[in-house]
């Protein structure tokens, strides 16, 4: 009776502490993976700001360091934070000096995605990183096409079709579309060519541009935003078609669409601002004068 | 990156940085870096800038980060749940105050 009191009693209090039961079986473990990915399942949200000053610095490599005051950021996997360029530091150090009293950690998407970078918390290497990406393609939202309404449909017709075709010929691939819910047949040479190009990428490019895709939710929206085809606020638009079409015919609610839209819009601005800080070299060649 | 269109972009960005640091955004990083940029990247006779759209657009992009994340964040402030009220609000919400001392208005015996 008693030893099975204790070992309810043991349950319910791991419940009731999910965190106080997991930190005692991470110490248990000692495990550095696991201690990782117990700090990213726990994430603060908000957290009082304890610095006034940001700069940035250039450490060991020449990659550039972020200091609050006199401390070194770090990440929550416990390295030290550093970027390869300068802008990228600028961006990041400006989210930091932007926060007033409280840090809030949901408004600093390209801290999050540097750490991401930085730490891979899910250790993964290039080509799973290019597989995750691609494997939107296959359920790509610009490929599914609906029947009805027919001002949905036309709707459709008129703003995805011209992605689309721009993509087939800057990439010189087959993706078409598709009225059935199994989706259009994706031919094996275009995920191949994709697949070739993307291996160009360097991994934190790839990182920013698997946050892109995933947020939305399409590989031609977010090559064509990459490639400088789309604005941001164009990509948004169509990838969230069937909403605004739905918008206009039933009303918009600010604290469910607009909060939606701008959100996903910063995440990703942020993916893409990601990209291109984190995959550009920039040299400058200055003409020489001649008298 | 000559032209009007750069020139409103340039201007929404100082206008964000503005909002977020304040009257002595002129100081920081940011700000330096990005008056820096659109210099370097005009075109001139001397200096022909690698794509004038390439920095345009990731300046649009920079662009459009502030000024979602700061719309976002109006909204979050204002319908984002802050937990269950306490008992003087939700006495309030029904137009009726919480008793201040016993046997005063609204105390029960």
């Amino acid at each position: 009776m008693l030893p099975g009191l204790c070992r309810f009693h043991g349950l319910v209090s791991r419940a009731l502490v999910p965190l106080a039961g997991r930190q005692v079986e991470l110490k248990l473990l000692g495990c550095s993976a696991n201690v990782q990915r117990a700090r990213y399942a726990t994430p603060a949200t908000e957290r009082k700001k304890f610095y006034r000053d940001v700069t940035i610095s250039q450490g060991e490599g020449g990659l550039y360091e972020i200091n609050l005051d006199r401390r070194k950021l770090k990440t929550p996997g416990g390295k030290l934070f550093t970027v390869p360029n300068e802008a990228l530091a600028i961006a990041v150090a400006t989210e930091w000096d932007a926060q007033k009293d409280t840090l809030k950690f949901y408004t600093m998407h390209l801290t999050t995605l540097c750490n991401t970078a930085l730490d891979n918390p899910t250790q993964r290497d290039k080509d799973q990183i290019i597989s995750a990406a691609l494997k939107f393609l296959e359920t790509d939202t610009v490929c599914y096409r609906v029947e009805e309404p027919p001002g949905l449909v036309e709707l459709q017709k008129n703003e995805w079709d011209p992605v689309l075709e721009w993509i087939e010929k800057r990439y010189n691939v087959v993706i078409g579309s598709s009225y059935s819910i199994m989706g259009p047949q994706i031919p094996e040479e275009t995920k191949d060519s994709f697949r070739q190009h993307l291996k160009s990428y360097n991994v934190w490019s790839l990182i920013g541009l698997e946050y892109v895709i995933s947020q939305l939710k399409s590989v031609v929206l977010s090559l064509g935003l990459i490639d400088r085809h789309l604005t941001v606020e164009q990509a948004v638009l169509l990838s969230r078609l069937e909403e605004e079409y739905q918008i206009q015919h039933w009303g918009n609610v600010e604290w469910a669409h607009d909060y939606d839209m701008y959100e996903l819009r910063a995440r990703t601005a942020a993916g893409t601002l990601f990209v291109y800080l984190s995959s550009e070299s920039a040299t400058v060649k200055k003409k020489i004068l001649q008298d | 990156m000559a032209g009007v269109r750069a020139l409103g972009v340039y201007r929404g960005v100082l206008k964000e940085l503005r909002n977020l640091q304040g009257s002595e955004y002129t100081h920081s990083m940011a700000y330096t870096h990005l008056r820096e940029q659109f210099r370097s990247n005009q075109v001139t006779g001397e200096r022909y800038c690698r794509a004038k759209k390439e920095a345009l657009h990731t300046c649009q992009v920079y662009l459009c980060l502030l000024e979602s994340t700061r719309l976002h964040m109006n909204l979050h402030q204002l319908y984002h749940g802050r937990g269950e009220r306490g008992p003087e609000e939700v006495a309030q919400l029904v137009g009726l105050r919480m008793p201040t001392q016993p046997g005063g208005k609204g105390w029960e015996e």
